[in-house]
């Protein structure tokens, strides 16, 4: 019975294992498995990145949102009737009347082509979708394409873990969503998925110093230059890389090849598009990277000669003459060239991109746009909650291990969140780089605890059956006593990091669902009972305009709707959201800030037909015209100095109640604005004319129109329309 | 209260009115001199003689429809077998639709109406200033007999706004023109002449000696023994305020799928056909006092769909139009549309409605033929439609339509989702529809129910060849230089991988065969069989020997292989202490079997033992470690 128990007690421990093998060969190898959960978790990623965009779609309607989409989707519609030579080759008489716009010139088009191309290919299919659902879900689409790059990224620069946790951190990022819901059909749509395509195509290319890496990166970098401005970034980003690489001394033929293919490669085929031109190699903003490039070349010409001289004393005298030549032939060139106007200065939205108080002194019109605000910490939190936190976790991570792909991220988010810091809509481009290094960090924390906990579980297994008889085993049972300890810290810690986590998803989903889904084209309230009231003015307005004015009427309106007009009231506009004609928009906000008599001047120069002004008195909309009447007061007395924003102020405060400047209560806008609403009664107990959008009761009841009449008024009276009269007969 | 001040204005129209008719040339539309000239010269032709004639002009909506009861008795020597109208070219060009139904007997006697087919005719020696259709009679009339006829005729685009323009406030004046006497090709014993008018309110009409206006309704008559020709020009100028709703073009198409769905979809462009506005629109005015400011607009059209319509929505060129509501019971659907904007005259809007309908309320199937029956019309209450439109699913052949009146038919092709050669289209186009035309058409169609599986399964073989196509991917060698050194040493990767996979299943086996031995010695504890566990241990040892024989060639393999210097320490460490784990079992076996032999106390075995033991669950704990390891570095 004795050599029972022992044999029984003795077994104890392998008894389970003649099971294992067999259920292993049953079972998926380890290797598949890991494999199977994480392509499974990747395409999960992916669905989820594309599905939660699509709050806006089942809340509204497959529309496309905002104000610039409309044009991407005129543009577009253009693109698929008449072709690619005609929309390259497009003179816009629509927009900038009497100016008009060289379309194809003046735009970006990676987004149109983009969109256009699979509109084709899924025609080819024989799936019969209407262009404007494909512009809606290109988005989308590119978001969870950015969720794949994003993973490998993550698995460039730390490991698939890292990789799987950037893909579905990016995937729900609001600061991303924001840019990228179902409906806006914007640039940043596909741009960041290029942005970042880029950044892994050529840290990849780094890494391996292969040739064929750094033509997709060069490649990638075309089709960011063709989609978005904010390239800019990345040809300054990657020669300052390269430049930090020199100076720590971690300069290698890989980095060579790789910079100088996908620069040279990527000049040549950014020049390719109209709009970007000889900016390369003319402007100011692209001379760092032109300036890295020849220094690549001194540096390895420095190289060979130290190779070949194979003496530091005479390599040294060289070294000092090569970079005195080098320099001075550098600084002649940029010299000459910026003084003969070859090389252009910066732009202002250069400068108000590194001084975030240029715009506000120079260039109204760029301050004037509310997401080129420097950002609040607000949005900060809002846009990347739990990742500013994580941020700096991952960033020691990332030094802890430096590699050039680390170094590379490193410096991606640092610049990024300097810029997301200058102007609010920048936040996107920090994004990526947020969630990339976030990456680092979830992984890095999640996966230390689990070894921590792994190797727990497993050692008292292995010591239950033994007592504590050998010395490893007691050397175990040592450890064990620290142990317990230990391990409950990371349980404790890991289910802190899962409850963040599962924080930011639900922080994301609410954020989505409630802040970045409205189309802003059409609004909605909720009433006290909680049913939601839907104010489709916008449209209601600009169908008006396409139904039932001449077709070659010309709107005026502040440039905010120009676009809208265009693309959905199809009729010609005196200024649009390319506000590439300062003085022109100066102009409209000269006449709307005038006298009747003088703005009537102003219009019938203009051969204006109709005004449109957006008016929230009766609603309590707050984003309308009234509100950004001192904008155009501003931009309007940037051009014509008889314009003074003083005129328009009480003591430096802005009033519309009867307090208001005596301009202010007679100028157009105010006029077109508050034209009959002293008749109306907007809330109970309130007396008539009370503009419940400012709060107060209107100061000019008594309006009337001389030189313009009313012509539609949307049902909220969110949008008024006046037709300009005719000129009187002269006797 | 609303009623003084729209009688003010009216006045004041009327006398303008007035003033132009002094002027003799103002009022808009008058009867051409010429007609007056041809009606006296023009005799009778047929010895046909209309008896009584009553005739109803309703002029309550846009549409005018005018019904007349003729009684006709032929005067005549020879029998007759057809009847002439006759309809001056101005009125006859808005004709939209002419019935004529035929009764025999009187009074209680009368037989039930019967439809007769009325065509245009252009009879010899007539006026060209009239148009006429001819109606056959079923058997003739002969002499002396008479018979009842009724016939109606529905115009569009004949009541003419006056003033011409107006503003937001004011009420639509119309003005509408005919004849006070019955034009006929025969002569008229006696006649009179009812025009109902939308509401009491009439600024001027022509005034005969026996006219009444007695409520909102005109009198005119009796008149007796007219002469065949006999016209006479009234004019009515009154009030109106019925929404002129003209749809200018209106495409229906109906989109058939065998699946059990129609899917109708209809674009209208719609314009408010009366007076135009002049001046501005004033919102406050339209929203305090919509009633007098904007009598004449509209803002909703109620849409009578097919009952069990589902999945309806409303929208234009740039999105969805929230703004509707819908009512349905089991009998129909009601619709209500309100356009993005009241509709003011003159102004226009473009939409789209779509809804789907559950197919076999349409379809049915005749002598191997199916038959798609369905409504001609719009669903709009008093429109009219211009293009209807019938989609029928891929591979339908011998395509026939049939519809109760001419319509212009073509053919076409469209294209929807997984189309190869196109949907075939029948087009069916007639102008000036009203809704006497909402008649039920067919379209006569072959379509096997074998096409219904075609797109399910392309889709299916889409799908299938792009699985093909990966697994011929993962299996195919892209390399174009085979003798490169990266393609080389990718190779010799993938064999170290294959190697070391194998290298595994071999340790597994091991470990299966130390298993067994352990399992013998639980046997033997529990039998006391010392011969099967000595049988167990050589069956072990030969096949640790096999093993082993197999083992060698793979670590040799992986030795001098390059690429696989990495993972060489572990499985050199693996082999180790799998040799080691091998000889302690064995050691452990010969122990317990001694023992067992030397019948030695259970105790004295463990004791003996125990050391051994411990040392094997360690090192079978590091075996495993080792392995799992492996399996993760070969990723």
């Amino acid at each position: 019975m004795g050599a029972n128990s022992a044999s029984s007690s003795s077994s104890s421990s392998p008894l389970p294992i003649p099971f294992v093998p067999s259920l292993k060969t049953l079972r998926l190898k380890t290797k598949q498995q890991e494999l199977l959960i994480r392509l499974s978790a990747l395409a999960l990623i992916y669905v989820l990145a594309f599905a939660i965009r699509l709050f806006s779609v089942l809340r509204y309607e497959s529309m496309i949102h905002e104000f610039d989409p409309y044009f991407n989707y005129r543009t577009t519609l253009f693109l698929t009737r008449n072709g690619f030579y005609e929309f390259w080759n497009w003179f816009d008489s629509e927009s900038w009347y009497p100016l008009g716009r060289i379309i194809g010139g003046t735009l970006y088009p990676g987004l149109m082509v983009t969109a256009a191309l699979i509109y084709r290919a899924l025609r080819l299919l024989t799936f019969a979708v209407h262009i404007r659902e494909v512009c809606v879900l290109t988005a989308p689409f590119f978001a969870a394409n950015t969720t794949l790059v994003a993973y490998f990224f993550g698995k460039e620069i730390w490991d698939s873990g890292a990789g799987l946790a950037a893909a579905a951190l990016i995937a729900i990022c609001p600061g991303y969503i924001s840019r990228s819901v179902a409906g806006s059909y914007d640039n940043e749509g596909v741009a960041i998925f290029a942005l970042l395509l880029t950044f892994y195509l050529f840290v990849k290319a780094v890494n391996t110093g292969s040739l064929a890496w750094s033509l997709a990166s060069a490649f990638g970098y075309f089709y960011m230059v063709s989609a978005w401005g904010g390239y800019v970034f990345i040809i300054n980003l990657v020669p300052l890389y390269v430049l930090v690489l020199l100076v720590t001394g971690r300069y290698s033929m890989r980095l060579y090849v790789a910079y100088n293919c996908m620069y040279v490669l990527g000049m040549l085929l950014a020049m390719q598009i109209r709009f970007v031109g000889f900016q390369h190699v003319q402007s100011g903003e692209h001379m760092a990277a032109m300036g890295v490039f020849f220094l690549l070349q001194v540096f390895y010409f420095l190289d060979w000669v130290k190779y070949i001289l194979n003496d530091a004393r005479l390599f040294q005298s060289f070294l000092k003459i090569t970079l005195t030549c080098a320099i001075s032939v550098g600084a002649l060139a940029l010299g000459i060239g910026t003084a003969s106007g070859y090389i252009s200065p910066w732009t202002g939205r250069f400068y108000s991109l590194l001084d975030p108080t240029y715009a506000k002194d120079h260039i109204p019109i760029i301050a004037s746009v509310s997401e080129h605000q420097p950002t609040a910490w607000s949005s900060f939190m809002f846009d990347f909650h739990i990742l500013l936190f994580l941020f700096p976790a991952g960033l020691y991570f990332c030094f802890k291990r430096l590699s050039d792909a680390t170094i590379f991220v490193v410096m991606y988010g640092l610049t990024s969140m300097y810029f997301a810091g200058v102007m609010v809509r920048l936040i996107l481009v920090a994004a990526p780089a947020m969630c990339l290094i976030s990456a680092v960090a979830v992984s890095a924390t999640i996966k230390n605890l689990t070894t921590l906990i792994r190797t727990k579980s497993k050692s008292p297994q292995a010591t239950s059956g033994k007592g504590s008889a050998s010395s490893k085993a007691s050397a175990k049972a040592s450890v064990d006593q620290s142990l317990p300890f230990q391990r409950n810290a990371a349980i404790a810690l890991l289910i802190g990091a899962f409850y963040l986590l599962s924080r930011y998803a639900i922080h994301c989903t609410w954020v989505t669902s409630e802040a970045y889904s409205s189309p802003s084209i059409v609004l909605s309230a909720r009433r006290e009972d909680g049913s939601r009231v839907i104010f489709d003015d916008y449209r209601e307005a600009y169908f008006w305009l396409r139904q039932n004015t001449p077709p070659d009427a010309k709107i005026m309106s502040w440039w905010d709707y120009g676009y809208q007009i265009t693309a959905m009231g199809n009729r010609t506009v005196i200024v649009d959201n390319n506000t590439w004609n300062n003085t022109h928009i100066a102009t409209v906000g000269r006449a709307m800030s005038s006298y009747e008599d003088e703005a009537y001047e102003i219009m019938q120069s203009l051969d204006v037909d109709y005004v449109l002004v957006v008016f929230g008195g009766v609603t309590g909309y707050s984003s309308d015209d009234i509100n950004k009447f001192l904008w155009m007061v501003r931009i309007g007395g940037g051009v014509f100095p008889v314009i003074k924003e003083p005129d328009y102020l009480v003591n430096g405060e802005y009033r519309v109640d009867k307090g208001a400047a005596p301009k202010m209560l007679n100028c157009l806008m105010y006029k077109l604005s508050y034209y009959r609403f002293g008749e109306l009664i907007t809330e109970r107990d309130k007396p008539s004319g009370y503009d419940r959008a400012r709060g107060v009761e209107i100061g000019n009841k008594d309006i009337t129109l001389e030189y313009l009449e009313e012509a539609f008024t949307t049902s909220n009276w969110i949008v008024r329309i006046y037709k300009v009269k005719p000129p009187k007969n002269r006797w | 209260s609303l009623t003084p001040r729209g009688r003010v204005l009216g006045a004041q129209s009327s006398r303008a009115i007035r003033d132009d008719d002094d002027d003799d040339d103002g009022f808009p539309i008058r009867p051409p001199p010429l007609l007056r000239l041809l009606l006296l010269s023009s005799s009778a032709r047929s010895d046909l003689v209309i008896s009584r004639v009553d005739r109803q002009i309703d002029l309550t909506s846009h549409i005018v429809r005018v019904l007349s009861s003729l009684k006709i008795e032929n005067a005549g020597p020879d029998a007759v077998s057809e009847v002439l109208f006759a309809f001056p070219n101005m009125q006859a060009k808005n004709l939209a639709a002419i019935k004529t139904f035929y009764s025999e007997g009187k009074g209680k006697g009368k037989s039930p109406s019967i439809a007769l087919p009325t065509v245009i005719v252009q009879p010899e020696g007539m006026p060209p200033e009239l148009t006429f259709y001819s109606v056959a009679l079923p058997k003739s009339l002969e002499k002396g007999k008479t018979l009842n006829m009724d016939m109606l005729a529905v115009f569009t685009h004949s009541l003419t706004p006056f003033p011409e323009e107006i503003t937001q406030a004011d009420a639509q004046l119309l003005v509408y023109q005919d004849s006070a006497y019955y034009l006929s090709p025969y002569a008229v014993k006696v006649q009179s002449l009812g025009i109902r008018l939308p509401n009491g309110r009439v600024e001027s009409y022509t005034k005969y000696p026996n006219t009444k206006l007695v409520d909102s309704e005109l009198k005119y008559g009796p008149f007796e023994s007219l002469p065949p020709f006999s016209y006479s020009p009234i004019i009515v100028h009154f009030e109106n305020n019925h929404p002129f709703a003209v749809v200018q073009e209106l495409t229906r198409e109906i989109e058939i799928s065998h699946w059990g769905n129609a899917q109708i979809t209809e674009h209208y462009t719609i314009v408010h056909g009366g007076a135009r506005t002049k001046g501005g629109f004033s919102r406050i005015d339209y929203q305090m006092r919509t009633n007098i400011r904007g009598t004449s607009s509209f803002s909703l059209l109620t849409a009578l769909l097919p009952p069990r319509a589902h999945s309806i929505y409303y929208r234009d060129e740039i999105g969805n139009i929230s703004t509707s509501t819908l009512w349905a019971d089991s009998r129909k659907t009601q619709f209500g549309i309100q356009p993005r904007f009241p509709i003011f005259g003159g102004w226009r809007t473009t939409f789209t409605i779509g809804y789907s309908l559950p197919l076999q309320d349409f379809l049915f199937e005749s002598d191997g033929k199916r038959v798609l029956n369905i409504t001609y019309g719009c669903p709009l209450q008093e429109a009219v439609v211009d293009k209807l439109i019938v989609v029928l699913p891929e591979g339908s052949k011998d395509i026939s339509a049939s519809a109760p009146f001419h319509t212009k038919q073509s053919e076409e092709v469209k294209y929807s989702h997984l189309d190869i050669v196109g949907r075939p289209v029948v087009v069916l186009e007639k102008t000036n529809v009203v809704p006497e035309h909402n008649l039920y058409f067919q379209v006569f169609y072959r379509f096997s129910n074998l096409s219904l599986l075609r797109e399910p399964l392309m889709l299916a073989t889409g799908f299938f060849l792009l699985f093909v196509a990966c697994i011929v991917y993962m299996h195919t060698d892209m390399a174009i230089s085979k003798t490169s050194a990266s393609y080389l040493a990718k190779l010799q990767w993938d064999e170290v991988q294959a190697t070391v996979q194998r290298v595994q299943n071999i340790f597994d086996q091991y470990l299966k065969v130390h298993d067994k031995l352990e399992s013998s010695l639980r046997d033997l504890s529990r039998t006391g069989d010392v011969q099967s566990c000595k049988a167990a241990r050589k069956a072990a040892d030969t096949q640790f020997k096999e093993l082993a024989k197999e083992l060698k060639p793979m670590l040799t393999f992986l030795q001098s292989s390059p690429q696989a210097s990495q993972i060489w320490p572990k499985i050199e460490e693996l082999v180790a202490k799998e040799r080691e784990m091998q000889e302690k079992l064995m050691q452990k076996h010969s122990t317990v079997v001694e023992c067992f032999e030397k019948k030695l106390g259970g105790r004295e075995v463990e004791n003996r033992v125990a050391s051994l033991q411990q040392k094997l669950a360690a090192l079978r704990q590091e075996v495993d470690n080792l392995l799992e390891i492996n399996s993760t570095t070969t990723l």
